[in-house]
């Protein structure tokens, strides 16, 4: 917070607040981080929710196995995990170089759909199956159950995913390194101030991007709020 | 947690404090000496019995413990004084930097020549004593064995009226080019900056995540016109004059090597940070911007795999890069005894059979020459590159410039193997014509230096309509 609103002489000023939002370079980057945020938050959501719910309803014996099954690449070293991708990639593509863009949503939704998975799973473990049933029953379509019962109410396991997503893609610049994805993202410019001492506009950034995640929480925060208020009036109900 | 619990976490946390407040500190007139040095830069010993180097001299080599643990009992049997060495590392020069600014201290570092000019223009280096210097004292091994030709770079260099060459003991030293392979790319081509921008090679050579670096290259491309020109390399101070070249920062010139980057940017492979050595040798890329001591590395590894890959290094010049010892003001103080230490301990890596196991095993090439009582160093380099193949094409290979000082010095022709021009021995061992044309980048005083940085992520950073 100091340096971030000090000059390298230690006096007060708001320059780095506006050098960072009139500085095309710098809000370019943040909207370049926010596309690899978002399209890895999505990817990452498509991709787990139905596995997720496959693993909570699919009727598996052994559902927690295969959770574990899809836990278990997490125990390895996430670089070696991406080295190994990097020569899958290779191989497939041939020159790694000529899609930057999708290797990195590529590396980070492999590297961060556990973290979807989980929640999700969770939350959907927990819902009773005669919230289902009942919509059946009423007469409800497969997809209207979906969107009616189970997507609300899995809603708060959906929101904490997004919320381990989202903000980790902005900045994990590792991944973009070793798969040859030489455009800066938020993680990488910090990175690039504070190798040149610059400690004031590095701790800019990384207040902004706190902002962000702020911001983010709360309106998250609102949402699964309510949500989870709705499943206390239905339990209330239930046990009347 | 129970009480017994907390009674132990107390006992923990007060012995953490105990020795915060004590173990920096010597006990028992212990001398401990705080090290910095890059990751991987130190022999670790534990070699194999196989690995053994048996040199022509009858000297045999082998790495059995650390050289830092061998430093702390070769100290006590010379001094009669037990030193402990707290040994760490380090990943950037400018990590270095910021661990210093921080609050971390160390007695001994090993910053390249450019943090080095700058810790000393701000007054954290300790210069080295007159009996550090001292060729005759019997274990100063690196005052009697550094070369003749890096002494006479190191003292080229001033800073505020004072040579770097008394604040820096050097470490390992090298040139700046490109690591290719010759099934791909030609010697001509690879000889020359723009390979960098060589839409043939479209995402095919990397260049490395390193501004200076690629400021360097960068001043290469624009430069190449004036400064290959028999005009100028005829000049009396032709040195002096690429070196102005190679250490312009006014802006404009930071603009124009913006503009260069950002072609780079386009047309590269990446701004690679670890893997390029490793992406060399399973041919993802063709050529690689590479330091020399990781350009050996590239070439035996490959050689390893059957592939060969060369170095060299472009024509219009290249930067002479050094890793030193410095000895921090900070951490040293006035302890007179702390420094015969450090000293010391530079003295102990710069003892020949030391440095050839740091060479062994770092891969890079030290600046001790050995001096001229003691030929192991010389002889390890003709135990690597020798060509004593009667039959096949050599040439003779002048290093006197580097072993002794004089330059057509008959001891110090090696007959190579031709291949070896352009192999890893250019890389160990540049030819005396090839350091004519190497400058010593100085570093950026701080308001370049964000300047420069500015020009960086510019060129790093995504716009729109890109």
């Amino acid at each position: 917070m100091y340096y971030a609103f000090t000059n390298g002489e230690g006096e007060f000023t708001l320059e780095n607040l506006l050098a960072f939002f009139s500085s095309a370079d710098t809000v370019g980057t943040l909207l370049y981080s926010f596309g690899v945020a978002l399209a890895t938050t999505a990817v990452s959501l498509l991709a787990a929710y139905p596995v997720a719910f496959i693993l909570a309803k699919g009727g598996y014996k052994r559902g927690s196995t295969l959770l574990l099954l899809f836990v278990m690449p997490m125990w390895i070293n996430f670089t070696l995990r991406m080295t190994a991708l990097k020569e899958i990639l290779t191989l497939l593509e041939g020159n790694l170089a000529f899609h930057p863009f999708f290797n990195t949503i590529l590396g980070m939704v492999y590297d961060f759909l556990p973290f979807m998975i989980l929640p999700i799973y969770n939350s959907l473990a927990k819902l009773d199956d005669c919230y289902i049933e009942a919509a059946q029953d009423l007469g409800t379509k497969p997809f209207g159950v979906f969107r009616q019962v189970l997507l609300p109410m899995s809603m708060p396991g959906v929101v904490s995913g997004i919320m381990m997503v989202f903000l980790p893609a902005m900045t994990n610049y590792v991944v973009l390194d070793m798969l040859h994805n030489s455009t800066y993202i938020m993680g990488s410019l910090i990175g690039s101030y504070f190798s040149t001492y610059d400690w004031n506009n590095g701790s800019l950034i990384s207040l902004v991007l706190l902002l962000i995640i702020l911001v983010f929480s709360l309106v998250t925060g609102e949402f699964s709020g309510k949500q989870g208020a709705e499943a206390d009036v239905s339990g209330f109900q239930k046990g009347m | 947690m129970g009480k017994k619990g907390f009674v132990i976490l107390a006992a923990v946390f007060s012995l953490g404090a105990a020795c915060l407040g004590g173990c920096s500190e010597s006990e028992d007139g212990e001398i401990v000496l705080r090290v910095a040095n890059w990751e991987e830069y130190i022999d670790e010993g534990d070699w194999d019995e196989d690995e053994e180097i048996v040199l022509e001299n009858g000297a045999s080599i082998l790495g059995e413990q650390s050289l830092v643990e061998e430093f702390e009992t070769w100290y006590y049997e010379q001094y009669h004084q037990r030193v402990r060495v707290e040994y760490s590392t380090f990943g950037t020069n400018e990590d270095l930097y910021n661990q210093l600014t921080l609050g971390s201290t160390f007695d001994l570092v090993c910053p390249s020549e450019y943090m080095a000019m700058k810790l000393m223009s701000e007054g954290e280096l300790l210069a080295y004593s007159d009996e550090f210097q001292d060729e005759t004292e019997e274990n100063n091994y690196y005052a009697a064995g550094v070369s003749p030709y890096i002494r006479e770079r190191l003292y080229q260099e001033e800073i505020d009226g004072e040579v770097l060459g008394d604040y820096i003991a050097g470490y390992m030293w090298g040139t700046l080019g490109f690591v290719y392979n010759p099934d791909r790319i030609t010697q001509e081509e690879a000889a020359d900056w723009n390979l960098l921008r060589n839409e043939t090679y479209y995402r095919r050579v990397t260049a490395k995540d390193s501004v200076r670096d690629c400021y360097f290259a960068a001043l290469g491309m624009l430069s190449q016109e004036t400064v290959c020109t028999s005009s100028f390399v005829g000049q009396a101070d032709y040195s002096t004059k690429l070196s102005e070249v190679f250490n312009d920062t006014a802006d404009g010139t930071i603009e124009q090597v913006g503009e260069i980057l950002k072609e780079v940017k386009d047309n590269v492979y990446s701004f690679e940070t670890d893997s390029g050595k490793a992406d060399m040798v399973t041919g993802k890329v063709y050529a690689n911007l590479q330091w020399s001591g990781d350009a050996v590395y590239s070439i035996q590894q490959a050689q390893e795999d059957g592939i060969t890959l060369k170095y060299a290094v472009p024509e219009s010049a290249t930067n002479l890069w050094f890793d030193g010892w410095c000895m921090l003001r900070a951490g040293i103080g006035e302890d007179s005894q702390k420094k015969q230490a450090a000293e010391a301990f530079v003295n102990f890596l710069s003892r020949p059979d030391n440095v050839i196991r740091n060479m062994y095993y770092i891969g890079y090439t030290s600046v001790i020459a050995g001096g001229d009582q003691d030929t192991s160093i010389y002889d390890y380099l003709r135990y690597n590159c020798e060509c004593t193949d009667e039959t096949a094409d050599t040439t003779e290979y002048a290093l006197g410039y580097f072993f002794s000082g004089k330059e057509e010095d008959e001891r110090y022709i090696l007959t190579a193997d031709k291949e070896m021009l352009t192999g890893e021995l250019s890389a160990m061992y540049p030819l005396k014509e090839v350091l004519d044309r190497s400058v010593v980048m100085a570093y950026y005083p701080l308001d370049v230096n964000q300047k420069i940085n500015q020009m960086w992520i510019h060129v790093r950073c995504y716009h729109l309509g890109d």
